[in-house]
C-alpha cells in the first residue's frame, strides 16, 4: 500500500492491520514517534493523520492509507515551530521520551484553539502522559507558544 | 570519599593523565589512563587476560573546529546531567558555551563512578561525585591551551586571559581551536587550580537544557530506536510468575505469522524473533506455553501485607535504639500508635524496557539505555561467553529511569544477549508495557508500626517503629553492604530521623521477609516510605498533643539541632502562606525530609472533589548545598513531586496466585496534566555541602498530602495509594499497653 508521511510518499507491504506506529517505526525508521502502551493509553505514538491527533498504536496502517500523515518528524522543517521554540525556552523536556507526542497533541490543539484556555489544554493533552512530570512546563509552554504564533 | 574532600586541587600525575587522540579527530584530548589495580579487577572478572583499552577514554576534546566534547561517565534519563556535566567543564575551560557537546561515553573502568567503584548511575550522585573531576578536566585543558598560546607569543602565563573560547594576552588572540593541536603536544601539568566559587559565571546560574533541540524534533535517539543493520525484534513470553519454567511449548503457529523469522528458547522464556515489532507480538501471541508455575505461585499480596502486620507485632532486628523504649511506652501516661502501610509500585517508564545486542565471537556490541553499565558490561559477557572488554556497551537516551534501569542482574541486558546468541542473530528485545509492569523489580511493599509517649507538653519522651518489608540488597551484588541483617534501603530516613535525637529512649527495629517478588530501588528507595510514615506519624503527634503540626516540627527539630531541615521548613511554609486562612473545604499539609544529602520541605493545598483528593498547590523548598543549575533543580523537584503523587494517588502493584494483576496505565494510573497542580520550587542556597536532586523531591509530597486531606477532612489515610473511603480517625492519645504487647530489642 501506499503511505504519504510528512510530505513524502511510499509503497509498504505490510499487514492492512499493522499498526501505524509500527510502520512509521521499524519499516520506514521515522523513530521519532514513540511507542507506550500499545492501547492509546499514553499518547507517546501521537501522529497527525490529516492535521487530527491520532494515537498510532491502535490505529491500523489501512486507515491511514490516502490520507497525510504527519510526525514529529514533519512538524517543520528546522525545529522552529512556536511549540518547538516555547519548549526550547522553558527548559520542558527531561527524558524526553513523551515529548513527540505532547508536542504533536498541542499542535493539533493549537491549531483547533490558537489561544487556548487551561481547561482546554487539559482536556486536550490528559491524554498524554509524563512520568518525569513536566506537566506544569507544558502548559505554560502551550500558552507561549500561542504568543509566539500570534505574534 | 575523597573526591569530595580536596575541591581545588588535585595531582595529575598521581591520576595517570594521558593525553592522546582518541577516535574524535583532531585537537586536544583530555583522557585518563585506566589504573592498573582496574585494569587487574577486569581481568580477573574476564575470561581472558586484559587487553589494551578498546574504546577511546577521552573526557573532553577540544577540536580544531573550536567545538568541545564532553563525555559523561554517566547517563541521561531526564535529570540533566547531559547539561550539569558540561557545566561543570565549560565554567573552568572558559569555552564558548553554544560549541559545547555531550555523548555517553563507552563503558570502561575509566569512567566507573569516583564513590561507587563502577560506572553506573544511581543514587542522586552525579553531580556531586563528579563535581572536581569535571571541573579538573576543563582546568586541565585551560591550562594547556593557555600555555600554547603563551608559547606561541613569547608570553608570560599571567599575560593570558580566556573567554568565550578565546585565549588573549594585549592585542593578540587565538581561538581554541587554533591552539588544539599545540595544546595537544605539550607536557601534563601535574596540579591545576579550580576557580572559587565567588569567580563563577556559569555555575549557579539557570542554564537551559543543552538535549532539547534533538528531543523535539524527534532525532533524539533513545536504546527502543537502536538500528544496527539486519537487525530483527524479539518479544520474549515470560513465566507469569516469577520464578516460573518452561515446562512445553509449542511454535507452530507463531512461526506462521508472516514476518516471524525465529522462535528460540532462553532462561527466561520462549523468544519470537520478526522483521519488527508487529509480526514478533503477533507471533508470540500465537505461542502456546505450558508454565511451571514454580514456588512462587501462591504469591498474594493481601495476604501478604496481612503477614506483615502479624510480623509488626514482633520485636525486629535492632536498627538503632537509645534508652528505653519498650520500659517509657509501657509506663507512660500519653501513648499514641499508628501503622502505615505501602504496596508495591512499578517505575513504569516511559519507554518500555529494551536492548539492542549484535553478538560476533570475539565481540558483543549493546545499544541500550542503561544506568549500570559497569554492571551490565560483566553481566552480558557472562552470557555471551567474552570478556568484558569484548562487551561494547553504546548508551543511548533513557526513556526514563527511575532506578529500573539499574538492574544488579542486568535483567533485560542478560536476556537480550541470550536471545542474540540463542538465534545468531542481531535482535532488539523489545517489552510491551505489560511485559514492563508484571516483569517484577518494584518498590518493595512496606509497613510501619508505630508507638510514642508524650509528656504533658506533647512532646514524645519514647518512639518506637517496627519496619516489615523487603530487603533491596540481599541476593544483590551489593549483599555485603547488608550489616548486622539491617539493609539500609530499608530503612534510611527512618533509622536515622533526626527526630531521634530529639527523642532519649527510641528503638527502630526491622523485619526482612524473604519474599519471592523481585525488588529494586525506585526513586528515592528506603525514602520513598520511610517518609510517609515518619511525617504522617509526627503529624498524628502533633494532633494528638493539640499543637499545630509546623509548630510541633520546629520544636523537635529545634531540639534535634536539624537546622538545614527547619531552613527548607521555614522557607516552605513562609512561601505558602502557612498562617493565611484557605478556602472552605481545603486544608494545609506539611512534611519535611532529607535524602540523599539534600533537605527538601512541601506544603501542600488540597481538598476532595467527588470524594477524590484533589491537589491545587504545592510549594517547595530545597536545600542542595549549591544549586549548579537552578532550573535543572526547579525541574527535578517538579518531576520528583509528580512522581511521588503519582505513587500517593494511584500506585499500586497487587499480586493474586503469584500473577501482577496490574498491565497497562489503564489499571496502574499515573498524574496527568489534569490533575497537575501549581508547583512553586524555592531553592535555599545554604552553600553547604552539595547534595543530589533526582530523587529528594519526591519523598515528602506523600506525607505532605495526607497531612493536608487530614486537614481537610479529619480523617488520616494510613494506607497508600491514597482512599478516602478507608481514611481512618486520627490516632487518639491512649493510656499504656499491657506489657506484654510491647516487645523491644
Amino acid at each position: 500500500m501506499q503511505l504519504t508521511v510528512n510530505g513524502q510518499t511510499h509503497t509498504v507491504d505490510v499487514p492492512a492491520d499493522m499498526p501505524l506506529l509500527w510502520v512509521l517505526r521499524d519499516v520506514l525508521h521515522l523513530t521519532g514517534t514513540k511507542f507506550g502502551c500499545g492501547m492509546a493509553q499514553c499518547g507517546a505514538c501521537t501522529v497527525h493523520l490529516d492535521g487530527a491527533p491520532i494515537r498510532s498504536c491502535v490505529t491500523p496502517v489501512s486507515a491511514a492509507g490516502g490520507h497525510a500523515v504527519t510526525t514529529i518528524e514533519g512538524l517543520s522543517a528546522d525545529g522552529t515551530h512556536p511549540l518547538q521554540r516555547a519548549w526550547t525556552e522553558l527548559d520542558v523536556v527531561q527524558c524526553g521520551y513523551c515529548q513527540s507526542g505532547q508536542i504533536m497533541s498541542a499542535a493539533a490543539l493549537l491549531k483547533q484553539h490558537p489561544n487556548p484556555s487551561d481547561a482546554d489544554i487539559d482536556a486536550a493533552m490528559r491524554g498524554n502522559i509524563c512520568r518525569c512530570g513536566t506537566y506544569q512546563r507544558i502548559r505554560a509552554a502551550i500558552h507561549r507558544a500561542a504568543d509566539l504564533a500570534g505574534g | 570519599m575523597n573526591a569530595r574532600s580536596d575541591p581545588t586541587r588535585f595531582d595529575a600525575s598521581r591520576r595517570d593523565f594521558l593525553r592522546a587522540s582518541a577516535t574524535l579527530g583532531a585537537g586536544l584530548v583530555i583522557a585518563f589512563v585506566v589504573p592498573g589495580a582496574m585494569r587487574r579487577a577486569w581481568a580477573q572478572q574476564g575470561a581472558g587476560a586484559a587487553k589494551p583499552l578498546p574504546a577511546p577514554n577521552a573526557f573532553l576534546h577540544v577540536g580544531t573546529d573550536d567545538a568541545v566534547t564532553v563525555q559523561l561517565a554517566h547517563s541521561e534519563m531526564g535529570q540533566g546531567i547531559w547539561t550539569v556535566l558540561p557545566m561543570l567543564v565549560a565554567e573552568e575551560l572558559g569555552c564558548d558555551w553554544t560549541r559545547i557537546r555531550a555523548q555517553h561515553a563507552p563503558a570502561a573502568p575509566v569512567y566507573a563512578h569516583t564513590v561507587f567503584g563502577l560506572q553506573m548511575t544511581g543514587g542522586s550522585t552525579t553531580t556531586w561525585s563528579e563535581f572536581d573531576r569535571y571541573r579538573q578536566v576543563g582546568a586541565l585543558a585551560r591550562t594547556l591551551l593557555v600555555q600554547a598560546a603563551a608559547q606561541r607569543w613569547g608570553v608570560k602565563l599571567s599575560a593570558c586571559t580566556v573567554e568565550n573560547g578565546v585565549v588573549r594576552a594585549g592585542t593578540r588572540s587565538a581561538r581554541f581551536g587554533e591552539l588544539a593541536e599545540a595544546a595537544a603536544k605539550l607536557p601534563t601539568p601535574s596540579t591545576v587550580a579550580l576557580k572559587p566559587r565567588k569567580d563563577w559565571k556559569l555555575l549557579g546560574k539557570a542554564t537551559r537544557r543543552i538535549d532539547t533541540p534533538e528531543k523535539i524534533t524527534g532525532r533524539a535517539r533513545f536504546g527502543i530506536d537502536a538500528l544496527p543493520e539486519g537487525v530483527l525484534v524479539a518479544l520474549v513470553a515470560r513465566s507469569p510468575t516469577f520464578g516460573g519454567t518452561v515446562k512445553s511449548y509449542d511454535d507452530k503457529a507463531a512461526r506462521a505469522v508472516p514476518g516471524v523469522r525465529d522462535v528460540v528458547q532462553v532462561p527466561s522464556g520462549i523468544a519470537v524473533l520478526g522483521d519488527h515489532f508487529w509480526a514478533a507480538k503477533q507471533g508470540r501471541d500465537a505461542l502456546k506455553i505450558e508454565w511451571d508455575a514454580g514456588k512462587n505461585g501462591d504469591i498474594d499480596s493481601d495476604a501478604l501485607m496481612a503477614h506483615y502486620r502479624e510480623l509488626a507485632q514482633q520485636p525486629g532486628t535492632p536498627v538503632t535504639a537509645a534508652g528505653d523504649a519498650a520500659g517509657a511506652l509501657a509506663t507512660a501516661t500519653q501513648r499514641v500508635v499508628a501503622q502505615y502501610e505501602l504496596p508495591y509500585l512499578a517505575h513504569a517508564t516511559m519507554e518500555p524496557m529494551n536492548c539492542t545486542v549484535r553478538l560476533a565471537d570475539d565481540r558483543c556490541d549493546i545499544w541500550v539505555g542503561t544506568q549500570a553499565q559497569g554492571l551490565d558490561q560483566p553481566n552480558a559477557a557472562r552470557a555471551a561467553g567474552l570478556a568484558p572488554e569484548q562487551v561494547f556497551i553504546h548508551t543511548l537516551f533513557l526513556g526514563g529511569g527511575f532506578g529500573r534501569r539499574a538492574n544488579p542482574h542486568s535483567d533485560f541486558v542478560v536476556e537480550a544477549v541470550h536471545v542474540a546468541k540463542a538465534a545468531k542473530q542481531p535482535v532488539k528485545v523489545v517489552w510491551t508495557r505489560e511485559d514492563d509492569m508484571r516483569g517484577g523489580w518494584y518498590r518493595p511493599m512496606f509497613l510501619h508500626r508505630f508507638e510514642a509517649a508524650l509528656d504533658a507538653e506533647g512532646t514524645p519522651t519514647a518512639w518506637r517503629n517496627v519496619i516489615v518489608g523487603q530487603s533491596i540488597l540481599a541476593g544483590t551484588p551489593f549483599a555485603a553492604s547488608v550489616k548486622n541483617g539491617v539493609d539500609n534501603a530499608s530503612v534510611e530516613g527512618a533509622g536515622d530521623s533526626p527526630y531521634l535525637k530529639a527523642i532519649a529512649s527510641h528503638a527502630v527495629e526491622l523485619h526482612s521477609p524473604e519474599v519471592g517478588v523481585p525488588v529494586q530501588w525506585w526513586r528515592s528507595v528506603g525514602h520513598t516510605h520511610t517518609a510517609f510514615a515518619v511525617e504522617s506519624f509526627v503529624d498524628e503527634l502533633a494532633h494528638a498533643a493539640g499543637w499545630d503540626p509546623l509548630a510541633y516540627r520546629r520544636k523537635l527539630l529545634a531540639d534535634a539541632g536539624a537546622t538545614r531541615r527547619l531552613g527548607v521548613l521555614n522557607k516552605a511554609a513562609a512561601a505558602f502562606g502557612w498562617d493565611r486562612p484557605l478556602p472552605e473545604g481545603r486544608g494545609k499539609g506539611i512534611a519535611v525530609h532529607e535524602s540523599f544529602g539534600s533537605f527538601v520541605a512541601q506544603a501542600v493545598e488540597a481538598s476532595v472533589v467527588d470524594g477524590k483528593p484533589r491537589v491545587h498547590r504545592v510549594v517547595c523548598a530545597v536545600d542542595c548545598g549549591t544549586a549548579l543549575n537552578p532550573e535543572t533543580v526547579r525541574a527535578q523537584m517538579e518531576g520528583g513531586i509528580v512522581f511521588g503523587l503519582s505513587a500517593a494517588l494511584y500506585g499500586a502493584i497487587a499480586l493474586k496466585d503469584g500473577k501482577v494483576q496490574q498491565g497497562n496505565f489503564d489499571t496502574y494510573p499515573v498524574l496527568r496534566i489534569d490533575a497537575m497542580p501549581k508547583i512553586e520550587v524555592h531553592i535555599v542556597d545554604s552553600g553547604e555541602k552539595l547534595g543530589g536532586i533526582g530523587e529528594p523531591g519526591t519523598p515528602p509530597i506523600a506525607p505532605a498530602l495526607c497531612n493536608a486531606l487530614f486537614a481537610a477532612t479529619g480523617k488520616r489515610v494510613r494506607a497508600l495509594p491514597i482512599d478516602l473511603a478507608k481514611a481512618e480517625a486520627p490516632a487518639p492519645l491512649t493510656p499504656p499497653a499491657p506489657a506484654a504487647s510491647a516487645g523491644a530489642a
